[in-house]
C-alpha cells in the first residue's frame, strides 16, 4: 500500500475501500485511552497467570503462586460452616427431644436444619411439606400409624416400615383376598363395615352383615371399636382419614391385598443428630403427640 | 488559540499602554476557552486559570460553601437519643437494618416511597429555582461547585492567583514548580480522602466507624467507598472540572427548559456595554459603550466562556463574573451592573426605551410551586396516617389445610407482626368470622398467649386455627373469608388483616 489516500476534509488518511462510490472510511488511530487499557489488560493478565492456575501442561497445569482453588475455596467453606454448626450439633446430641422443643435458641436451628433434610430426604414421597399422598401419609394430622410421640417418630425414621431393617417396624395387614382368607362379598361387606365406623357406609345392610366378620377377622389388630393400635401399626378406621383412599372400592382393595407400604430405614444414611432435627421437624408439624 | 475579532473591537487608543483597557486598568490576555466559536468536535482540553474574584457573589459563595461543607462534615455526627437498642445518629441510612434514620423520623425499607416524594420535590423545587432565577443550583450548592471551588482555593494557596499559575505551568520544571504541584496534588487528595471519608460515616455509626477506620478494623464496604469517593473527588474536583458540567452532566441541557423571558439571568447588558472597547483617560463615554474589553470577566469565568457572548450551555451562572465586572465598573466611574441579573423581557422593553418589571409570579412558577404543594400534601397526608403496626399475613401452601382425626379442620399461617414504635408491645392474636375457631402458636403457651414485640422491630409466628368438626359444615366451602385480629395489650386498639380459611371441596 505504497500510495495512500488521503481524506481532502480532514487530511487524514482512509481505509482505501469505497462504499457506494463515494462513501470513505478514515483510518484514525485507536483512541489513547482504549489502547493504554489495552495494554493495562495485556500486563494484568501476566501476572494473573503467575499468580492464579492459568496454562495445562501435559500432566496438570500451572499452579499459581497463589495456589488458589475454587474447590479448596469451597472445601474450606464447608469446613467453616461445619464449625459454627458444631456448637448446635453437639448440643443436639447431647439433649432428649422433648428438651430441645423447650430451647427456642436450638429450636430455630433445628427447625431450619430439619426442613431442609426433609426436603432432601422425605419430600419426594410424603410431600414438601409433608402433606402426603395415597399411600404415602400425611405427617401434618394428628393420625399416626406407628404413634406421633418424638419417640415413636424417631424409631420409624430410624428403622423404616417393612424396610429389611432388622429391627423395622414390620407388622403386614393379611391379604384377605388374594390369599382366599375372606371371599369377594365378605370383603365387600366388610368394606361397609369399616365405612359405617365413621358413618360413611353406603350400604346398611352389608354394613351389619360386616360387622362379624370385622369381629372374626379385624379386631385383633384394629381393635372392637376400629379404633387401631399404634403398637402394630393398624390405623383407626373411625376417623374419616384414609391412606389408600376412602372410597367403598379403596377399602375393599386394601382389604384383598393388605397393601403393605414401605419406608425405608435412614440409619447409616442420615447421622443420629440428622435424624433427631429430622424427629423434631416432623413432630413440629402440628400433629405431634 | 486564535483570537476572536469582532466588528465592535475598537483599536486600543495611542494614549493607552499596551494591554491596558482604560488608564491602570489591565487588559487581561485571556480568551474564552469554551466560546462558541472555539469549539471544535475534536480538541484537547485547554486549561482554564480562574481569577479570584471580590465583591458581593464571591463573598455569598464562600458563605454557601461554608454552610453547604459544614452540612456534609458535620451531619452524620449530630447525636439523636432514640432509647436503648436504637442508633443514637441524628442521620444514619441504616442499611445493614434496612431503616432510614432522619431525626425524629424514621423510615423503614418498605417505606421508601417517602424518599421518591422528597426526590420528586427536590426536583420540583430545581424547576421552581431554575424558572424564578437560572441556574441556581449550579452556580452555587451543587457538589460539583463547591468542592471545585475548594481545591482552586488550594491551587490558589500552593500556586497563587491566575498570572502565578499560568506563569507556573507555562514555565520548565524547576524545583519550586515540582514543589508547587506536589502540594497542590497533597492538598487536593486529603481533601478528597476528607470527603470520601465523611460520606461513610452516613451509612455506619460515625464515632465507632471513625474508630475503626483509624484502627483499620472497619467493614471493607467502608474502605472501598471511602477510596471510591476520594477518587471522584479528586478526580472531578481536581481535574476534570468544568469538564464535568459541559459533557458529562444532563441538567445544563435540561434547564434551558425552565427559563423563559421572566427568568432573571446572568446576562451582559449589550445596549450599556456595546460598542466596547479600551477608554482613554479623559475621553467621553459619549457615543461608545461601558465595556473596555478589559477581559475581567472571561479571567474569572471557572467554565472558561465569555458572559458578552449571551445565554451559553456552559455558563453555570456562578455570578463571579458580576464581581470582576463591577469592579472595574467602580474603577472606571460607570454604574455597577454593567453584567448582572436580568431577564430578556427587561432587556427587550429597554430597547424601547421601557422598562418591564419582574414577574415572579407567572403560570411556570404557579405550576411549579403548586405541584410542590400538591406532593408536599401527599407526603404529610401518607406520614400522618403512617401505621405503626403492619399484619402480613401467609397462608400456608403445603399443606393448604389439614384433616384432623376428630374430624376437625387445621390450616397453618405465617403471621407476621411489625412494631415500628420505639417501646416493646404486647399483642394477643385471635380471629373473627370463624365459628367455634381455635388458634395455636407455635412456640407460645396457651390457647390465648401475649405476643411481645421488642422495640422497631418484625416477628413472625408460626399459627395453627383449628375449626373442630362441629363448625365445619359452618364454613362456606373450600375456602372461607376470616379476620385475623390484633389487639394491642396497652390501648386495647384492634387492627384487622383478612385471611382465608382453606377446606376441602365438597362436590
Amino acid at each position: 500500500m505504497s500510495d495512500k489516500e488521503i481524506d481532502q476534509v480532514t487530511g487524514v488518511e482512509t481505509t482505501g475501500h469505497t462504499w457506494d462510490g463515494d462513501l470513505k472510511e478514515l483510518n484514525k488511530p485507536l483512541p489513547q485511552w482504549w489502547l493504554y487499557t489495552f495494554y493495562a489488560c495485556v500486563i494484568w493478565a501476566i501476572g494473573y497467570w503467575v499468580v492464579y492456575p492459568a496454562w495445562p501442561t501435559l500432566s496438570g497445569y500451572t499452579k499459581g503462586t497463589f495456589d488458589y482453588s475454587q474447590r479448596a475455596e469451597v472445601a474450606k467453606q464447608v469446613a467453616a460452616a461445619k464449625a459454627d454448626q458444631s456448637q448446635y450439633l453437639d448440643k443436639i446430641a447431647a439433649t432428649p427431644v422433648a428438651d430441645i422443643e423447650r430451647d427456642p435458641e436450638l429450636m430455630q436451628f433445628v427447625l431450619a436444619g430439619g426442613a431442609a433434610v426433609f426436603g432432601d430426604n422425605c419430600g419426594p414421597c410424603h410431600g414438601k411439606g409433608g402433606q402426603g399422598a395415597t399411600g404415602y401419609p400425611n405427617l401434618n394430622d394428628d393420625d399416626w400409624l406407628w404413634g406421633g410421640s418424638p419417640e415413636a417418630i424417631e424409631t420409624t425414621i430410624l428403622h423404616g416400615i417393612r424396610s429389611g431393617h432388622p429391627e423395622t417396624r414390620d407388622m403386614a395387614m393379611p391379604r384377605f383376598g388374594l390369599d382366599e382368607i375372606l371371599k369377594p362379598n365378605e370383603i365387600a361387606d366388610t368394606a361397609q363395615y369399616v365405612l359405617s365406623l365413621s358413618g360413611n357406609a353406603t350400604d346398611g345392610a352389608a354394613a351389619a352383615r360386616g360387622a362379624t366378620l370385622f369381629a372374626d377377622n379385624c379386631s385383633a389388630c384394629h381393635g372392637e371399636d376400629g379404633k387401631g393400635n399404634a403398637d402394630l401399626g393398624a390405623p383407626n378406621l373411625t376417623d374419616g382419614i384414609w391412606l389408600y383412599g376412602g372410597k367403598a372400592a379403596d377399602i375393599e382393595k386394601t382389604i384383598r391385598t393388605g397393601r403393605g407400604g414401605v419406608m425405608p430405614y435412614w440409619t447409616g444414611r442420615l447421622d443420629p443428630v440428622t435424624i433427631k432435627m429430622l424427629t423434631v421437624y416432623v413432630h413440629s408439624l402440628g400433629g405431634g403427640k | 488559540m486564535t483570537m476572536i475579532k469582532r466588528a465592535a473591537d475598537i483599536v486600543p487608543h495611542p494614549a493607552l499602554a499596551t494591554g491596558e483597557a482604560a488608564p491602570g486598568i489591565e487588559q487581561i490576555d485571556v480568551s474564552a476557552v469554551a466560546s462558541q466559536a472555539a469549539r471544535k468536535a475534536y480538541a484537547a482540553r485547554q486549561r482554564i486559570y480562574p481569577k479570584l474574584a471580590h465583591g458581593t457573589f464571591r463573598k455569598a459563595k464562600w458563605a454557601v460553601m461554608l454552610v453547604t461543607l459544614g452540612i456534609y462534615y458535620l451531619l452524620p455526627w449530630i447525636r439523636w437519643d432514640r432509647g436503648p437498642s436504637l442508633p443514637d445518629q441524628a442521620f444514619l441510612l441504616d442499611f445493614a437494618n434496612q431503616r432510614l434514620f432522619f431525626g425524629p423520623i424514621e423510615i423503614w425499607a418498605q417505606e421508601l416511597y417517602f424518599i421518591t416524594g422528597l426526590l420528586i420535590l427536590s426536583a420540583l423545587g430545581l424547576f421552581l429555582v431554575t424558572s424564578v432565577a437560572g441556574r441556581m443550583w449550579c452556580g452555587y450548592t451543587c457538589p460539583q461547585t463547591v468542592w471545585t471551588d475548594l481545591m482552586i482555593v488550594a491551587e490558589r494557596f500552593w500556586q497563587g492567583d491566575r498570572n502565578a499559575r499560568i506563569r507556573l505551568d507555562n514555565g520548565p520544571w524547576t524545583l519550586e514548580k515540582i514543589w508547587k504541584k506536589t502540594g497542590t496534588h497533597i492538598t487536593w487528595l486529603i481533601i478528597a480522602a476528607a470527603t470520601g471519608g465523611a460520606l461513610v460515616f452516613y451509612f455506619r455509626d460515625a464515632p465507632t466507624l471513625a474508630m475503626e477506620l483509624l484502627e483499620g478494623d472497619a467493614p471493607v464496604l467502608a474502605y472501598v467507598f471511602a477510596g471510591l469517593f476520594t477518587a471522584t473527588t479528586y478526580l472531578l474536583g481536581g481535574i476534570a472540572r468544568e469538564q464535568v458540567c459541559i459533557y458529562m452532566c444532563p441538567w445544563p441541557r435540561i434547564q434551558g427548559a425552565m427559563f423563559d423571558k421572566d427568568s432573571l439571568l446572568i446576562t451582559y447588558r449589550g445596549y450599556r456595554g456595546e460598542p466596547r472597547g479600551p477608554h482613554k483617560k479623559g475621553q467621553s463615554w459619549e457615543g461608545r459603550g461601558d465595556c473596555i474589553d478589559c477581559k475581567a470577566c472571561i479571567a474569572v469565568c471557572p467554565m472558561g466562556i465569555d458572559i458578552r457572548d449571551g445565554a451559553q450551555l456552559e455558563c453555570i451562572q456562578c455570578a463571579l463574573c458580576i464581581d470582576a465586572c463591577d469592579e472595574i465598573m467602580d474603577r472606571v466611574g460607570r454604574p455597577r451592573g454593567l453584567v448582572a441579573y436580568d431577564t430578556f423581557q427587561n432587556l427587550d422593553a429597554i430597547s424601547h426605551n421601557e422598562r418591564a418589571p419582574l414577574r415572579l409570579i407567572r403560570p411556570r412558577t404557579i405550576l411549579y410551586s403548586a405541584a410542590m404543594a400538591l406532593v408536599a400534601a401527599i407526603m404529610l397526608w401518607a406520614w400522618l396516617n403512617r401505621t405503626v403496626l403492619e399484619i402480613n399475613v401467609l397462608h400456608d401452601r403445603n399443606p393448604l389445610y389439614v384433616q384432623l382425626t376428630d374430624g376437625g379442620l387445621r390450616n397453618g399461617y405465617t403471621v407476621k407482626i411489625l412494631n415500628k414504635l420505639h417501646e416493646k408491645r404486647t399483642f394477643q392474636l385471635s380471629t373473627e368470622g370463624l365459628n367455634g375457631a381455635t388458634l395455636a402458636i407455635v412456640g407460645l403457651e396457651g390457647s390465648d398467649p401475649r405476643i411481645d414485640v421488642v422495640t422497631d422491630n418484625l416477628r413472625a409466628l408460626k399459627v395453627r386455627v383449628t375449626v373442630p368438626k362441629d363448625d365445619v359444615d359452618t364454613l362456606a366451602g373450600a375456602a372461607t373469608p376470616f379476620k385475623f385480629v390484633i389487639i394491642d395489650d396497652a390501648d386495647g386498639s384492634r387492627t384487622y388483616h383478612d385471611a382465608t380459611f382453606m377446606g376441602p371441596n365438597h362436590e
